[in-house]
This record gives structure tokens, sequence and C-alpha cells, in this order.
């Protein structure tokens, strides 16, 4: 039983139905007892009512189509470019590919599983995912555990994420991705600029313990290394000087928990 | 995604109706909360999951509109509450019903913008002392002690308004 003195607040508490039943019933008895008290309540009372009746068609006009929020996820989820724009870019591309691909095949050589393609794979998962507003992830942070045992499944060895918030960096959350190279677990990051980093791990064939290599690729840098034949490779928007201690971190978490 | 629909949509209207109360008018209002739904799709992912949605849906559309009055005010444009007499704020009341209304709505008009907030998300959002600290950055005291100048600032301009009609002009008076 509270017996402490009724407070202002109690008192409007008491006028938004806030108070416990006991609290309540003791606000009610105070303000049988002091009429003047009574009387400012019940104005405040009124007032509620009458801003919630005053108020109340706004919330019941219909929403107009500008609001409505299955439209805004559907065009959030639909590509930027029209398909066959997509389309004719990859026609392009596969003729490039037909054509430059066997004359450039022994110049390209070191891309073949090694620290660079993991580097490439890690900067097409920053491309297709970090740039997507709608489902960046395919799990989230919220439910790391299932998703630590999906890529640690997937990629035969267990795996563990990196945490960054000592940095600034949150985990948003990860996917499996393909690679050409196998099944790859992609780890999304982001500040609270909206900034995302991706980190891609996978078993390594070539380059099985591989110092960390800094390469810039276009907008974006990677940082990749690997250790006892895993792989690691983070991208983000970010310089060297910011992107390599935060590779830093991850490694050294990495070879903690290993 | 759909888990956002379920969460967001049923808070629309309710939005809207906070969002007319901050903004200018109904154009102004519904622009704001376009922007702030849109900003709930892209940055759904990074909610925290402690937070309940609806309390995060009103901090967004207060900050927006806080960002949006900041810019006009840098320009040089009054901008307050809806008028009283917008047909928008008034509903569709029955006579008797709609003179207190008016009254309520003129004199929650003169409040400061942030005892009017804090009413508004208590007494007509129903959002809890706690949730209406989170949405406003304020602390919980903060929310009291505006709660109790707003209302007995209401109440004091409402009974003084009845007081004024009185004597200004038996044409005004109300019959009881």
């Amino acid at each position: 039983m509270n017996n402490s003195p009724i407070t202002e607040d109690d008192l409007h508490a008491y006028v938004d139905q806030a108070l416990s039943t006991a609290r309540r019933d003791q606000v009610a008895q105070y303000l049988e007892q002091h009429p003047d008290e009574a009387e400012r309540i019940a104005s405040y009372r009124k007032q509620r009512d009458q801003l919630r009746s005053a108020l109340a068609p706004i919330s019941e006009e219909p929403v107009p189509p500008e609001l409505n929020l299955a439209r805004m996820l559907d065009s959030a989820r639909r590509p930027r470019f029209p398909v066959w724009r997509s389309a004719a870019a990859a026609v392009v591309l596969l003729a490039v590919g037909l054509t430059g691909g066997w004359s450039l095949q022994t110049l390209s050589q070191p891309a073949t599983g090694g620290i660079i393609a993991l580097a490439d794979e890690a900067t097409y998962s920053y491309q297709v995912y970090a740039g997507d507003k709608g489902r960046p992830v395919e799990i989230k942070a919220s439910d790391q555990d299932s998703l630590v045992k999906w890529v640690s499944n997937r990629l035969g060895h267990n795996v563990s994420v990196p945490d960054l918030t000592g940095s600034g960096y949150r985990f948003m959350g990860g996917r499996v991705v393909a690679t050409a190279h196998g099944p790859a677990g992609m780890f999304m990051y982001d500040d609270d600029n909206g900034t995302r980093l991706v980190m891609l791990t996978r078993a390594m064939a070539a380059d099985k313990n591989s110092p960390m290599l800094s390469q810039s690729a276009g907008l974006v840098q990677r940082i990749s290394w690997s250790k006892a034949g895993i792989g690691y490779s983070l991208v983000g928007p970010l310089s060297t000087e910011v992107l390599n201690p935060l590779a830093n971190e991850m490694r050294r978490q990495i070879e903690t928990n290993a | 995604m759909t888990d956002m629909i379920v969460l967001i949509e049923p808070l629309i209207p309710a939005l809207r109706r906070y969002a007319r109360s901050l903004m200018r008018d109904r154009s102004a209002a519904d622009d704001l909360l376009q922007d702030c739904l849109e900003r709930a799709v892209s940055h759904w992912h990074q909610r925290r999951d402690d937070g309940n949605a609806r309390t995060w849906m009103f901090t967004i559309l207060h900050n927006l509109a806080i960002n949006r009055l900041q810019k006009t005010a840098r320009r040089g444009v009054h901008l307050d509450i809806d008028d009283a007499s917008d047909p928008a704020l008034s509903g569709r009341p029955t006579q008797e019903d709609g003179l207190h209304q008016q009254d309520v709505l003129r004199a929650l008009k003169t409040l400061p913008e942030e005892q009017r907030n804090v009413i508004l998300l208590v007494s007509v959002e129903d959002l809890s002392y706690a949730e209406t600290a989170k949405v406003l950055g304020i602390p919980i005291g903060t929310v009291m002690s505006r709660l109790a100048r707003g209302r007995e600032r209401l109440r004091q301009v409402l009974e003084g308004e009845v007081n004024n009609k009185i004597e200004n002009g038996p044409h005004l008076r109300r019959v009881k």
C-alpha cells in the first residue's frame, strides 16, 4: 500500500488514467476531500476529452495514396533501373567477357580463388547488398545465433561475427552468398550516418595464409587477409586509414575467438 | 518487411493527426508524414529491437518536423499550429460540440509549442510519460512539468475566454 503524499504528477496520471487501481482510489479519496483540486482536475479531464474529440476526425479521414505504406515498400524494393537496361548491360558485359576474357586470362592469373578473387567477391556483395534499402541482409542482427549457425553450416567451419560497436559500427546482420569459389558468409555493419561495411568470409583454396592487403576498387576500399585456410575481406566507402583499424580489430577478434 | 506493415500501418492515422498539429496545413502535414514513412522504410533494419515501433515512428516524425520548422524559420516565414478556423482541424462535430472544440483548439494554439506537443502526445495519442520523454528527447520530469504548466494554462485560457465572451457581446453567449 502506497501511503506517500499525493503529488501533482499523481493528479495528472489520474487524468490520464495511468495510475494503479490502489493509487487511483487514493487520489479519488483525496479529491473528495479537496473540492478546489477536484474542480481543477475535472477541468483537465474535460480539456482532455474535448481535445480528443476535436482531433478524432483527422484520424478517421481515409489515408491518401501517397501515404500507402505497402506501395512505398514495393517501390523501395523495385530496382532503380528498368529490367531491360540491366539485361542490356549484361549482354554487353558478356560480349566484353567473351572477347576480352581469353586475351586477359594470363594477366588475371592471381585471381583464381586467391586473395584478390576474395576481395572482388566481397566488393560484388558490397555493391549488391549495401545499396539495398529494403532488405540488405537476410537475417538480422537480432537473430545472430541462427545467422552464425547458417553460415557455419554452409561454410563447413565455425564462424564468429566480429563486434565493431567500439568503433561506432553496429552489426546489421548477414547472409550466405554465392561466389565462384563456393559459399561465403556476408556480414554487414553500419554507423549512425548510414555508412555500410561488408565483410565477406569463405574457405580459401589458394592464398591460405595471406597478410593484410589493402586495395581500392572504384569508390570503395577493401582490406583482405587469410589465415589457416579462411579468407576475410572488409569492404567500405572509406579510406585505408579509416578502414584499416576496423579490419585490424576484426582480425584480432577472429583470432581470439578461433 | 511484412512485419513492418503489420506494425506501422495501424499507426498512420494517429501519426497523421499529430503531424497535422505540428505543421501549418493538411498538405504540409501529409508531406511530413510521407517523409517519415519513407525514412522508416529505409531505416527499418536499423531499428533497435528494444524500442517499440510507435515511439520510434513518433520520434522520427517529431525530428523531421523540427528540421523543417528550423529551415522555414531561417527563411523567415512564421509557422504555427493550424489555424483553428481551418476546416481541416475542425472536423465535423455537432453544433454544440463544435463550439467547445473550436475553443479548445484555439486555446491549444496559444500554448508554447513545447507544452502543446506534450499535451498532444499524452492526452490525444495516449503515449506514456516515458514514451513521450523518448519521442521529445527530454527527461521525464520535464514532460511532467510541461504537462502541468500546459494544462493549467489551457484551463486559464478556456475559462478566461468564456468570461471574455460574456463580457464582449451577448450574441456570443453560449446557451447551456
